[in-house]
């Protein structure tokens, strides 16, 4: 007989060890999924988890690594804040969106003047968008109560009718011979976010990296981290200890609604380089697994978007090489975020073999 | 823009029609929130659903095995949640969301070599004389057999909650867990059979969508009707003829606004096509005010040692 004990305090080493683990039981159970699907699992697991960093064509593929991981780990470090106090903003899809859209029309208005303020005025517009765009549940869930999952939610959908509103209709590049699209930002040095496109350098992966150190002081040496933490770990505490929920929320939403603003900004600027109808693959959503993944922290996240930006290309790689299915890597990805809650269960509880009756 | 074009009668069969995916998600949902459970996941085990459903369809040219695969799919695709929940003692939010993501890239995989195939349809309700009325014909009594079990679903579970001893079970579940298990009933038991039954309902509003309303299959065809399926049992203050209504209410709204874009009017489609999204937070705003009906103990997690 199997029995549950709860652990007084969640265990440090499951804490650490458990998004190993699930890594681990996700590449055993992936590999049998491959094996399903007619190909080899060593040779898929290989050519996902290894080829892109030191396999033949990893000169090409590594700064993909952070093309990729870039946008993740920024979306994520805003997604987790709020998870860390309860509040589930999960529409960052849409906010992602939203502030590509209002960033890159910032800096098409201004085409085609040449001018180093141009960039900076686009940043400031996409993070401003997202926030926006974030503020309406964070608004709506301290006025009147309403759900903010839901809420975010629905506004992805919004956002994506918004999108291809522009794409067709004001942002259309005029000199596009009718084909729906903004121009292309890359072509206009003044608003191209790259700063070296051979190493995958773009200003979206130093606000990364910047987004992962501001997150870890806020967390370990701001009072506003405390009262997040506080938060999610005992509400009724925090009540009593004079935190204001109201404030909470709207920071929470509104700096998980900028952070991804900015990463649909960067991505719009640099990788995807034009306003299209499907110019947004999903980041928004995968960041919640990275979130998660990373066990919330500033520094997992890191890690976790990496690593998950590793799946991407090394799915993309698999897609080419072995004729692996593009959605073989979106349920790995899922399976990753199921085996990682359920093996939670460890962090939490400490497992017992007892006879039963024996107690 | 020609306004004419719409008949009234086809209007209103046309929106019981978009309607009734959203009432077999929102009836199972509703179970499952009465049993204490919030599954974030409808939306993923609808398209499971509809893919299942689908796929059965083809292969077997019977519609009614599709629809019993779309809710066994459904029914398989929240096992995983209700051991996360109820063994694993996961937080109901995030595995919700896992199941949704999950459920999006499983059907997309499922769904690769059934893209652009027709389906065999189901038949239709045919009474001769009643389906051929005017006006009340094609409104009553010319629909798929879908569509009449999804309103008696709804009866089934207002009568099962409110009248039997099985639903006061599991309303005491769903209001106090501690109690209900102190009384000697089995929570985590009755979650899960909740759970499951929810599971059912949503692969079998998937396998509607994808067998009778639009009828092919396309990666991530339900668009958000799950997460609006969510929205629609706090919209309905958990009870089940309310959710008919909200049900049909969305169906109208979405019908009409489809129609408008057909007839041409000036508003742009992509404005239209938000409506359905943009309502849903409208209603969730005037109506979350009221948190009365909610069981007390949704989304918390229950452990017999604590």
């Amino acid at each position: 007989m199997i029995t549950l004990e709860k652990r007084p305090q969640p265990s440090q080493f499951w804490s650490l060890f458990t998004p190993v683990l699930a890594v681990i039981i996700t590449m055993i159970v992936g590999g049998l999924l491959f094996g399903a699907l007619g190909k080899n699992p060593f040779e898929a697991i290989r050519t996902i988890f290894y080829d892109p960093l030191f396999g033949d064509f990893a000169s090409y593929s590594r700064p993909q690594l952070l093309v990729k991981g870039g946008p993740l780990i920024l979306i994520a470090i805003g997604l987790s804040l709020g998870f860390r106090a309860g509040i589930w903003n999960i529409g960052a899809e849409g906010q992602y969106i939203v502030g590509a859209i209002c960033g890159a029309g910032a800096g098409l208005a201004f085409y085609p003047i040449e001018s180093i303020f141009i960039f900076p005025i686009m940043v400031i517009c996409g993070a401003i968008g997202g926030m926006l765009w974030a503020l309406i549940p964070a608004l709506l869930k301290v006025k009147f109560g309403t759900n903010e999952i839901l809420v975010s939610l629905m506004l992805v959908y919004v956002a994506e009718q918004l999108l291809a509103s522009m794409a067709l209709g004001l942002l259309k590049n005029p000199e596009g011979f009718g084909f729906p699209g903004s121009r292309n930002l890359n072509d206009y040095p003044s608003a191209s976010s790259w700063i070296n496109e051979g190493f995958g350098l773009h200003w979206g992966i130093a606000a990364a990296f910047i987004a992962v150190i501001f997150a870890h002081v806020l967390l370990s040496r701001h009072i506003m981290g405390f009262n997040i933490k506080l938060t999610g770990e005992a509400p009724k505490a925090a009540r009593f200890g004079g935190v204001n929920p109201t404030r909470l929320v709207i920071f929470c939403m509104c700096a998980s609604g900028a952070l991804a603003g900015l990463a649909g900004l960067f991505e719009v600027s640099g990788p995807s380089g034009q306003i299209s109808i499907d110019f947004n693959v999903g980041y928004g959503f995968t960041a919640i697994i990275v979130a998660f993944l990373g066990r919330l922290h500033p520094i997992g996240i890191l890690l976790a978007g990496l690593l998950m930006a590793l799946t991407y290309i090394g799915g993309e790689l698999a897609q080419l090489t072995l004729g692996l299915p593009s959605a073989a890597i979106q349920v790995f990805q899922g399976m990753l975020l199921f085996f990682l809650l359920a093996l939670d269960l460890l962090t939490n509880f400490r497992i017992k073999f007892a006879v039963k009756g024996a107690a | 823009m020609d306004l004419s074009a719409i008949s009234p009668a086809l209007l209103i069969a046309s929106l019981m029609v978009a309607a009734t995916p959203l009432l077999l998600a929102a009836i199972g949902e509703l179970v499952v929130e009465k049993a204490g459970v919030l599954n974030l996941g409808v939306e993923g085990m609808m398209i499971v659903g509809a893919i299942c459903g689908f796929a059965v369809t083809v292969e077997t040219g019977s519609p009614f095995m599709g629809v019993l695969a779309a809710m066994v799919g459904g029914a398989l695709l929240s096992t995983l949640f209700a051991f996360l929940t109820q063994f694993a003692l996961a937080n109901q939010v995030a595995s919700g969301l896992a199941l949704t993501l999950f459920g999006l890239g499983l059907s997309a995989l499922m769904g690769q070599n059934y893209i652009g195939i027709k389906p065999p349809s189901m038949p239709r309700l045919d009474i001769p004389g009643l389906s051929d009325m005017p006006f009340f014909g094609p409104i009553f009594f010319a629909h798929d057999p879908l569509l009449y079990l999804g309103i008696l679903l709804t009866a089934a579970a207002w009568a099962l909650l409110k009248y039997t001893r099985v639903g006061l079970i599991l309303r005491a579940v769903g209001e106090n867990h501690d109690a209900a298990h102190a009384l000697g009933y089995h929570v985590i038991r009755v979650r899960i059979l909740a759970i499951m039954f929810g599971g059912a309902c949503a692969g079998l509003g998937g396998a509607y969508i994808s067998l009778i309303r639009v009828p092919q299959w396309t990666e991530g065809m339900t668009a958000g009707i799950g997460w609006i399926a969510l929205a629609l049992v706090v919209f309905a203050s958990w009870k089940p003829w309310r959710v008919l209504l909200g049900a049909y209410l969305f169906g109208g709204i979405n019908v009409l606004q489809l129609n408008l874009q057909a007839a041409g009017i000036a508003i742009p489609v992509e404005y239209l096509a938000m409506s359905p999204y943009l309502i849903t937070i409208l209603v969730l705003v005037i109506l979350s005010a009221d948190k009365s009906g909610a069981p007390a103990s949704l989304g918390r997690s229950f452990h017999a040692s604590n």
